[in-house]
């Protein structure tokens, strides 16, 4: 443990990320897929709308979108802190 | 040469290989034997990681109740994808820095206390049995099909395969093992997929198809999926069940499965064996491409595969008399045999009329039709397994799919099993009663829990608590509700202590569990339950498989208002705490 305020300022910014992360999680697949569906039932998309397609594709897309950004995001974040292996 | 001998051939011919790699790749020392010596690239880690944790419910079951369910069911598509952004923002990292072997080793050292390890074994230990149920349903189902016997026989033979399979190979076997499981289920998965798109759609992408022109009727596939299904009295294909309790039930359910795969014991301890904590969370990453590959093709299997089946009852469409039973295709006379496919001719006719005789609108509406009723019953976890033959493809994609389902199954149980072991023999017996056990004694004990753990779920198998994908989705519950607030909270709040850990996992445990046995039976024997398993019918107003999302809350709080009221955690553990909260100091991939 180098330096713990160091530490600190590393932590807070890796919970920033990963509450940002969690908000597109959420609204993707709970909002556009499950509870904001009838907002989106005006949008087609081949034979259904944009909310069935979220449900059974796009969230699937987004989270894995998420995760690679995510360890893209705090890797390079270790690297500034000097906390990387 | 036959079908039989076809099936036989593929499935003779992927099982040596996995045995092959197994012996080849023979356990050593207990080190080697759980965590595969820590060496494993985050892109094989990843693709071992998919096949472990795509089972006989991913393979099997999944597309089936997305056939039969429609929309209502996409919760099983985002929940066991939506976890593993849990996972790799949550969990993963942390707990390969803090590198252990297992899950409870890590609930027993940040909470201090061996009784939080031993609750996580207990925790650790009932939801993986219930997984196992749930791969025993599927592996009955395919082996009563490939071996053309009833389901019970196929159960048995399966389960003895798999103890074979799961004592044979530890973790080092099963990781490269499981690279080749991985191919085989991707590609006996993805290609019937291909073929049938390109019949019903042209495009040869599954995930496009779904969303395209039905080649045969000119409009979206999803149209007139959406049409044909009215006309025979189901609900609409992609419409959602607006009523506030279904919405509330299909978040709770879709919740519940996202935890439930972020705390289950045999993906997270897959972590531990890449090199660097960075490599923990590109690892997630890849898991999720390789599992994507089939659960983005999935959704276009299911709703193809419902179009195909009412295409073979209706030959003629919907609104014309349905095919004559004397006439049906092969593939229902092969899945009579297991008895999971049923035909009961009500009216007399010597015709199949399919269609939902539970609304009873429509069962007015075609009255003067004649038809007193639907007479055939399809078992939903055959969906998968049948469709190469429904689509009426080639001999061998068909002994293809029989090796791929097996592979799933295969697979998932010798993970789980290893999990279970693991626990008994690492967490229980060396790290609890029996301090001084020999490596040996250590193996021993874990192979006696592997069969105890087959057993017990081989039996229960044989009157399942629901189609695979439910019975896994229990598991997802139980593991939601108990390990996953353990290990959030033990990493992200340092003021949780042992009595608020303890306190909240056995809470979210006994919650759930109760709940569950409630509505599905006790110890999951059926007619012993006290409630209907439906949203009406239920307790609280939510099904048995959505009930972990309430679990977890409950843990959360329980603990969090039991820590408050006690002691803080000692300045060591809050020292450690800290500490694996930052990559740096890992270490090699601790070799214990």
């Amino acid at each position: 443990m180098a330096d713990n305020s160091s530490n600190n300022e590393y932590w807070s910014a890796n919970i920033r990320i990963i509450r940002i992360c969690l908000i597109i999680w959420a609204v993707c697949s709970f909002g556009f897929g499950i509870l904001l569906r009838p907002l989106l039932a005006g949008i087609p998309v081949g034979g259904a709308d944009l909310g069935f397609w979220f449900a059974q594709q796009g969230s699937i897309l987004v989270f894995l979108a998420l995760i690679f950004f995510y360890a893209w995001r705090v890797n390079k974040l270790d690297k500034q802190y000097g906390v990387e292996e | 040469m036959d079908q039989f001998t076809l099936n036989l051939l593929f499935v003779g011919a992927s099982f040596a290989l996995y045995i092959g790699i197994a012996i080849w790749a023979r356990a050593g020392s207990t080190s080697e034997f759980y965590a595969a010596g820590r060496g494993v690239h985050p892109v094989t880690n990843g693709m071992a990681t998919a096949a472990d944790w795509m089972s006989a419910a991913s393979f099997i079951s999944m597309a089936g109740l997305l056939a039969f369910g429609g929309y209502s069911t996409s919760s099983y598509l985002m929940g066991w994808t939506g976890g593993y952004v849990l996972l790799a923002l949550l969990l993963a990292p942390y707990l390969r820095k803090f590198g252990k072997f297992t899950v409870p080793e890590f609930i027993g050292d940040r909470f201090y206390s061996p009784t939080a390890r031993l609750v996580a074994v207990i925790c650790l230990v009932v939801a993986s049995i219930t997984y196992v149920i749930g791969q025993m349903t599927g592996v009955g189902v395919a082996f009563s099909r490939f071996l053309e016997v009833g389901n019970t026989t196929g159960l048995l033979i399966g389960a003895a395969i798999v103890f074979f399979y799961a004592v044979l190979g530890g973790m080092k076997g099963v990781t490269y093992t499981q690279v080749a499981q991985y191919c085989v289920l991707i590609t006996a998965y993805t290609i019937p997929a291909i073929f049938i798109s390109l019949q019903l759609t042209g495009n040869p992408i599954p995930a496009l198809g779904l969303f395209g022109d039905h080649s045969a009727s000119g409009t979206a596939l999803l149209s007139r999926l959406d049409a044909v299904v009215t006309d025979l009295g189901f609900r609409e294909y992609t419409l959602q069940d607006g009523t506030p309790s279904s919405v509330i039930n299909m978040v709770l359910f879709t919740f519940s499965l996202m935890i439930g795969t972020a705390g289950l014991p045999h993906v997270i301890i897959r972590f531990f064996t890449v090199p660097k904590v960075a490599d923990a969370r590109w690892s997630a990453g890849w898991a999720l491409v390789f599992i994507a590959l089939l659960y983005l093709t999935a959704p276009a299997v299911g709703a193809m595969a419902r179009l195909n089946l009412i295409d073979t009852v209706y030959p003629n469409g919907v609104a014309e008399e349905p095919v004559e039973y004397s006439a049906r295709p092969d593939w229902m006379k092969n899945w009579e045999v297991t008895g999971l496919l049923k035909f009961e001719d009500k009216n007399g006719d010597g015709r199949i009329q399919w269609y939902n005789d539970g609304n009873e609108a429509f069962q007015a509406s075609v009255a003067d039709r004649g038809w007193t009723g639907s007479e055939l019953t399809v078992n939903r976890d055959i969906l998968v397994l049948a469709n190469p033959e429904i689509a009426q493809l080639p001999g061998w994609v068909i002994g293809l799919v029989a090796a791929g389902g097996l592979a799933a199954a295969l697979s998932t149980a010798a993970g789980l099993l290893l999990a279970i072991s693991s626990s008994v023999a690492h967490d229980l017996f060396k790290g609890q009663l029996t301090p001084n056990m020999s490596e040996k004694n250590e193996l021993l004990v874990a192979r006696g829990s592997m069969a105890v753990a087959i057993g017990v779920a081989t039996y229960l198998g044989l009157n399942p608590p629901g189609f695979a994908a439910q019975t896994v989705a229990l598991a997802f519950g139980l593991a939601a509700a108990s390990i996953f607030p353990a290990l959030m909270m033990g990493i992200f709040f340092k003021r949780i202590n042992n009595h608020g850990a303890v306190a909240g996992m056995l809470t979210g445990l006994v919650f759930t569990l109760v709940y569950i046995f409630l509505h599905k039976g006790w110890f999951f024997i059926p007619g012993t339950n006290q409630f209907e398993d439906t949203i009406s019918g239920s307790l609280l107003g939510i099904q048995s498989t959505a009930i972990g999302s309430v679990g977890a809350v409950l843990n959360f709080v329980v603990a969090y208002f039991v820590s408050n009221a006690t002691d803080e955690p000692p300045q060591e553990i809050q020292d450690l705490v800290e500490s694996i909260r930052v990559p740096k100091g890992a270490g090699a991939a601790v070799d214990h």
